[in-house]
């Protein structure tokens, strides 16, 4: 993987200068830290504690399944994990970097940089085009206009849709919206993939299409962490750990590779 | 791709909000624009008129009597005739040091006669000089010119029935309509309007006048001190300069002027209530989706941006069509306030800019708190099922 010493511009200054070698394995066999994470939802009944003090060390190029039952704070913790919600308590370190401790809009800049988001339920943005939507993360981005083209064309065609480049995501399948999505959480090319429930609303033969795309990218050497309930798909993962009520149940206990 | 192309997928593909909003800001830039150019129309038409008509002076007896004025002079009590001035006097008009500055001296005998059963008031002139001096006289026909001829105001026509060609009696005398005034929307159109000389022998006035109009025919004449001179020679009566009328229109006007500029900033305060609620509407419409931008790394500020960039490219589009709707509707709606004067709209660059930074900064600031909420909604919606 070279991300790391890849990225350029206002990448450098989210990530620690890296001196020598041996602590660039340190870093890669800790890609990510999670420390005593909690989140309580405040609500307005009695609190909601969604993640009741969680522990995990992730090695780069980890295919992580993280499965449980509906409701047991697996969204919860992908949120957190990727710098969308502020945990009650504990810490989440990627590469080194304290989420949480970033200040003001580097969070938002560390999310662009750093993750590729792929949702429950595709989540396209229905009025841009296929095309559009993979552009989408690099709106905000410097860079020049024919390069983020070339970019967003270059993963259209690695997920086998460059022919649907102008569809509105209305006119495109259940799987090719997926595809899209998958589109636009690469055209970054971070180095961490997140996913909540890719596969929930495909049928077996789309989600063992789109499952060998997500493999594909595990074997280039991609991070993955993937949320699902779905026990079929538990054979891509290279370790899983399994949510209930809020705590880590079960797999590999932290910090040992699956 | 940019942000403003995100923007302009949404106002493309999503238009019909978008045409919503376009609509409301059309309207408010529309309005403030025809008020701004009507009065801007009606302003330059009453400058226009006072270089024109120049600074027309009337000359009457002075009276303490205010019972019946004509042409804002006030004339004391017509029937009773208390007093005249004699059109020998007038020679001595042209002694005045501003001599030079009078261009038409028009005297008038006003008197009541009876015509088809009515008493109507009949104004003696001397037409070739009347004429030339009440420019704004549109005339059906032609001025009187032997004796027993008259023209009628528009509405004395209408009331004794007469029409160009007919023959009426005066105080049992028979006179020809020559012509009909078109309505001057002034005391005019009360008139029937005869030869001086027939005049004052029908009522039996002869040599008398009951006031004289005097043009002074430049732009700035020194009106006060010419009516001052009139004074002067003319012993025994009252001097007003005309132009205090025009002034009082203009007064009017800017009267007109401040009540169009009330309005106008009640239709934008109202306008921006609409766009805050239309926007702030599509901003709870779209959680999910900036959700979403905010997953893939749009900073709060990016956010904020679009919203008001979208707000922004419709209050252009906006802007531009509400003046071009604007001055449309001045074009209608100016005759009916001008009332048969001559009266143009002017295209001004000034006006459409002006009309379109309107438009921007109303549907930005009605838009500026939307925005900031759409920057601070929940990400993590985008991560929830449908
Ligand atoms: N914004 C919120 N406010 C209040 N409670 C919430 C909120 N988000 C989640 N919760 C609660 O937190 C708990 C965990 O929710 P979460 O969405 O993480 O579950 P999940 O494992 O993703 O479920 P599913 O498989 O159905 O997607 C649930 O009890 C849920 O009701
Ligand atoms: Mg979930």
């Amino acid at each position: 993987m070279t991300h790391v010493t890849a990225q350029t511009g206002a990448e450098d200054s989210l990530a620690p200068v890296l001196p020598s070698s041996p602590a660039q394995e340190e870093r890669a066999a800790r890609f990510i830290e999670v420390r005593g994470l909690e989140k309580t939802f405040a609500g307005d009944g009695a609190p909601v504690q969604a993640l009741r003090g969680l522990d995990l060390v992730v090695p780069e190029g980890s295919f992580l399944g993280v499965m449980g039952q509906s409701g047991s704070g697996k969204s919860t913790f992908l949120a957190v994990l990727g710098g969308l919600s502020h945990p009650s308590a504990g810490e989440v370190r990627v590469d080194g970097i304290d989420l949480y401790g970033l200040p003001g809009e580097r969070l938002a800049d560390f999310r662009r940089e750093y993750l590729g988001f792929v949702f429950q339920s595709f989540n396209l943005v229905p009025y841009l085009t296929a095309l559009e939507n993979v552009l989408l993360p690099l709106a905000v981005k410097r860079m020049p206009a024919a390069e983020k083209r070339a970019r967003a064309i270059e993963v259209l065609g690695r997920v086998g849709l460059a022919d649907r480049s102008r569809h509105l995501p209305g006119k495109l399948s259940g799987g090719e919206q997926e595809r899209v999505a998958i589109a636009r959480a690469l055209v970054n090319d971070p180095p961490l993939l997140l996913a909540d429930e890719p596969t929930g609303a495909l049928d077996s033969e789309t989600t063992t299409e789109v499952m060998e795309l997500f493999a594909e990218l595990h074997r280039e050497g991609n991070t993955i962490v993937m949320v699902t309930h779905n026990l079929e798909i538990r054979r891509y993962f290279d370790r899983t750990v399994v949510l209930k009520d809020g705590r880590l149940e079960g797999g590999p206990p932290a910090g040992e590779a699956g | 791709m940019r942000l403003h192309h995100v923007a302009l997928g949404n106002l493309r593909r999503r238009w019909s909000r978008a045409a919503f909003l376009v609509a409301t800001l059309v309207i408010g830039v529309a309005t403030v624009v025809t008020l701004l150019t009507m009065s801007r129309a009606l302003t330059v038409q009453a400058q226009n008129e006072l270089e024109t008509y120049g600074a027309n002076i009337v000359v009457a007896p002075r009276t303490d009597d205010l019972s019946l004025s004509y042409g804002g002079v006030a004339l004391g009590g017509v029937r009773l005739q208390a007093r005249e001035l004699r059109e020998a006097d007038l020679s001595r008009i042209s002694t005045i040091p501003n001599s030079r500055n009078v261009a038409i001296v028009a005297p008038e005998l006003l008197g009541a006669v009876e015509a088809k059963g009515r008493q109507t008031l009949l104004l003696g002139v001397r037409p070739g000089d009347e004429f030339e001096l009440k420019k704004w006289w549109r005339l059906d026909g032609r001025p009187p010119a032997a004796g027993d001829e008259l023209v009628a105001g528009s509405s004395a026509a209408r009331r004794l029935a007469l029409r160009n060609g007919d023959t009426v009696a005066l105080d049992g005398r028979d006179f020809r309509v020559t012509g009909v005034l078109e309505p001057t929307g002034s005391q005019d159109d009360e008139l029937l309007i005869t030869g001086l000389a027939t005049a004052q022998r029908l009522l039996g006035k002869p040599g008398k006048i009951t006031l004289v109009q005097v043009a002074a025919l430049c732009s700035d004449c020194p009106v006060e001190e010419i009516a001052v001179q009139l004074g002067d020679v003319l012993p025994g009566t009252t001097v007003t300069a005309m132009q205090q009328v025009t002034k009082n229109r203009m007064h009017a006007l800017d009267v007109f002027r401040t009540f169009s500029y009330v309005i106008a900033a009640v239709i934008i305060a109202v306008e921006a209530l609409v766009v805050f609620v239309t926007m702030m509407g599509s901003v709870n419409a779209r959680t999910r989706e900036i959700g979403i931008f905010r997953a893939l790394g749009f900073r709060r500020s990016h956010v904020t941006m679009l919203v008001l960039l979208e707000a922004a490219l419709a209050s252009v589009a906006a802007g531009i069509l509400g003046y071009l709707v604007g001055m449309g509707a001045s074009y209608l709606a100016l005759p009916l306030f001008a009332e048969g004067l001559h009266v143009t709209v002017v295209w001004t660059p000034l006006l459409a800019a002006g009309a379109v930074l309107l438009a921007v900064v109303v549907g930005s600031l009605g838009s500026l708190y939307p925005a900031l909420h759409a920057s601070r909604l929940d990400p993590t919606v985008a991560l929830r099922a449908v």
